[in-house]
C-alpha cells in the first residue's frame, strides 16, 4: 500500500468533503454576515483540498488529476472523518461539528508543519492561518450559544453530544499513521488529542457546556472507507455533474 | 438575530493611509462586528486594520442645511493656498 498516498488522501477529502458541507449553507445562513464567514470557510477548505488532491495525484502517479480523485471516487473510495460528512442540522449543529474539527485541525497542522514531507509541510503552513480564523470563528460560537439563552445552551450541547461519538476515530492511529510517523512525515495523534482536549475544555468551560461522557460508543470506519448513509449523498451531488457529463469544464 | 445592532465600518486598506467607511453590517457586540467585518469587507485583500462603529454614534448633518453650511464658502477663495508659490523642494503638499 503506498502510505503517503492514503495519508494525503484523507487529508485531502477531510478538507474536501466539510468544504462541500459549508458550501451547502451558500444562502441560507441565519444572517447575511454568518452566511458570507461560512461560506468563507468552505472556500478555505476547498483551496486545501485542493492542494492535497493535487499532491496526492502526484504521488499515487496513475495519471489522475486533481478532479478525477474528487469526484470519480465512490463512496468506499473515500477517507474524510465521519464527523465531516454529518448533516448541517440547525446553526447549533454547524458550529458544534465546526469547533470539534477546528481544533482538530488546529492542532494536526502545528505537527503536520513541522513533517519531513516538504509538500506536506507546506500545505500545513499555509492551512494554519487560515484555521486559526476558524477555530477562532467557531470557538466564538460556541461560547455564544453556549452561553448564550437557554435555548441555545441546550441546542448547542444536543449537538455536541450527538457528534461526540465521531471523535474516537480522529484520534486512531492505523498502519499508514504508524508508518508515516515512523518516518517524520506524519503527526502523532496521541499529541494531537491532548492538544484538541485542551482546547475543548477551554471554550467548553468558557461556554458553560459540559464535556459528554467519556464512556460514550466510539463510531469508527472512515479510515478503511466504512461511512455514514450520509457520504452517499453528499458525493451524488457532488460528483453529479461530472458523471453525467465527463470531463464537463467551464 | 434580527435585532442585533447595525454597524458602521472602516477600512484602512494600506499601512500610512486613512481608514475609509465601506458599508454597513449586523452584529450584536463590537467583536462580532469586527469579525463579520473580516469576512465581508476583507475577502478581496482589501484591509490591514478595521474600525467598527455602532451606527447609533454616527451623528451627521443635515442635508437640508447644506446651503447654510456649505454655501458661504464657495465666495471666498482666498482661504485656499493657491497664491503661494511652493518652492520645489517641498514639492507635493
Amino acid at each position: 500500500m503506498n502510505h503517503l498516498f492514503q495519508y494525503t488522501i484523507r487529508l485531502a477529502d477531510n478538507a474536501s468533503i466539510l468544504g462541500h458541507r459549508l458550501g451547502e449553507l451558500c444562502g441560507h445562513g441565519p444572517i447575511l454576515e454568518q452566511d458570507i464567514a461560512m461560506t468563507n470557510v468552505a472556500l478555505d477548505l476547498v483551496g486545501q483540498a485542493r492542494s492535497f488532491y493535487q499532491y496526492a495525484a502526484e504521488v499515487e502517479g496513475a495519471n489522475h488529476t486533481e478532479d478525477d480523485l474528487a469526484y470519480l471516487r465512490d463512496n468506499q473510495d473515500f477517507r474524510n472523518l465521519l464527523l465531516l460528512e454529518q448533516p448541517n442540522g440547525h446553526f447549533g449543529d454547524t458550529i458544534a461539528r465546526q469547533f470539534l474539527y477546528d481544533a482538530y485541525s488546529f492542532a494536526f497542522y502545528q505537527g503536520l508543519r513541522k513533517s519531513k514531507d516538504a509538500t506536506l509541510a507546506a500545505i500545513a503552513e499555509k492551512a494554519i492561518k487560515e484555521v486559526t480564523y476558524h477555530l477562532r470563528w467557531s470557538s466564538e460560537w460556541v461560547v455564544r450559544l453556549g452561553d448564550g439563552t437557554a435555548e441555545s445552551h441546550a441546542k448547542i450541547q444536543a449537538g455536541l453530544n450527538s457528534l461526540w461519538r465521531y471523535t474516537g476515530e480522529m484520534f486512531e492511529m492505523d498502519e499508514t499513521d504508524n508508518q508515516m510517523l515512523a518516518q517524520g512525515i506524519g503527526v502523532d495523534l496521541v499529541l494531537v488529542k491532548t492538544a484538541w482536549l485542551a482546547k475543548v475544555n477551554e471554550v467548553f468551560a468558557e461556554a458553560t457546556l459540559t464535556l459528554p461522557s467519556d464512556k460514550t460508543w466510539m463510531q469508527k470506519g472512515s479510515k478503511k472507507g466504512i461511512h455514514t448513509e450520509h457520504l452517499g449523498y453528499i458525493l451524488a451531488e457532488m460528483q453529479h455533474l461530472q458523471r453525467t457529463y465527463p470531463g464537463c469544464e467551464w | 438575530m434580527n435585532n442585533w445592532p447595525l454597524w458602521e465600518i472602516f477600512i484602512r486598506s494600506r499601512q500610512g493611509l486613512d481608514h475609509k467607511h465601506v458599508g454597513s453590517l449586523h452584529a450584536a457586540d463590537a467583536q462580532m462586528a469586527i469579525e463579520n467585518a473580516r469576512d465581508v469587507y476583507t475577502r478581496r485583500m482589501e484591509g490591514v486594520s478595521i474600525w467598527a462603529v455602532e451606527s447609533t454614534n454616527i451623528h451627521a448633518s443635515n442635508p437640508d442645511e447644506a446651503d447654510s453650511l456649505y454655501e458661504p464658502s464657495n465666495d471666498k477663495p482666498y482661504r485656499h493656498p493657491t497664491f503661494y508659490d511652493i518652492p520645489k523642494e517641498i514639492g507635493h503638499m
